[in-house]
């Protein structure tokens, strides 16, 4: 049953990033390219998710609990340390290179592009990698 | 050049956004994609497994319903410059993970819940990508 409401939900989740050019690196790079050929766009896509999910967000979190299960998951975290600064840094260099981030990389996937084809396995090397650094990051610091 | 699509870009960025809102409704989880995918790897933590992997079902069919339902392949523009992309990837993936988000845990869902940390690391990852595109564009490129 989730993994038949989460399909729903991931599909609903890339039209939205298709329907909004997200999907597109040319037009992700446009809107990156603020003294070229600078395509505004994507301002409104991040501008219509906030708008919505922080709307959302506050309608939800009045309940006790969500529909399945009996906690909200939110991120606890408010410290700003070094992981949050260098991880963001790295990947923002990624996605000025090839104007994909992770979710509009896998829903471009079944569109087969060369470029799409070289991005996704080294998005999930990199992934994977990131995950057991940080666990071996995480065990250094608490040893 | 491409095409100012701002009406588009909204509405599709209002999916997202309720895409995001009801994954909090139904099992109170942020919809960052960058963990949702990461933690398909191993080691598994929770037994969530099946919910991600749903989710990332439904992000990669995603095109596929659009050209059943309008009967037009969906177009976009990709570099095929595979070097290029595989450092990207390796850097986006490594980047998202490490830093515990991307531009939709830290930015759409991060943003909406006005998280401290999710604000810096939206204005980091920001400000890289515009430098990097800069850089590649109006320094190297021309």
């Amino acid at each position: 049953m989730s993994f038949l409401v989460n399909l729903a939900l991931g599909l609903l989740f890339g039209i939205g990033l298709v329907v909004s050019g997200m999907a597109d690196p040319a037009k992700v790079l446009n809107f990156l390219d603020l003294f070229g050929t600078w395509d505004p766009s994507l301002a409104f896509v991040m501008g219509g998710a906030v708008i919505v999910a922080f709307i959302g967000y506050r309608l939800v979190l009045t309940r006790e609990r969500p529909v399945i299960g009996n906690t909200f998951h939110l991120p606890t975290r408010n410290d700003i340390d070094a992981r949050v600064i260098a991880g963001p840094a790295i990947f923002g260099i990624g996605w000025g290179l090839g104007g994909f981030c992770p979710g509009p990389a896998l829903t471009a996937l079944g569109l087969g592009g060369t470029g799409t084809l070289a991005f996704v396995p080294a998005m999930i090397v990199g992934m994977w990698a990131a995950r057991l650094l940080a666990d071996n990051w995480m065990q250094a610091r608490t040893a | 050049m491409t095409e100012f699509t701002p009406i588009a870009s909204l509405m599709g960025g209002m999916m997202i956004g309720l895409s995001a809102t009801l994954l909090m409704l139904w099992e109170g989880r942020v919809a960052g994609i960058s963990g949702i995918a990461g933690r398909l790897l191993p080691p598994y933590r929770d037994g969530a497994f099946l919910s991600r992997f749903g989710f990332v079902v439904g992000l990669i069919a995603a095109p596929v319903a659009i050209a059943v339902a309008t009967g037009e392949a969906v177009q976009q523009t990709v570099s095929s410059n595979v070097p290029l992309m595989i450092a990207a990837g390796l850097l986006v993936g490594f980047g998202s993970v490490w830093g515990n988000g991307c531009t939709s845990g830290h930015g759409v869902c991060g943003l909406s819940r006005l998280s401290a940390r999710s604000i810096v690391a939206t204005c980091v990852f920001m400000a890289t990508a515009f430098a990097t595109v800069f850089l590649v564009r109006h320094m190297i490129g021309s």
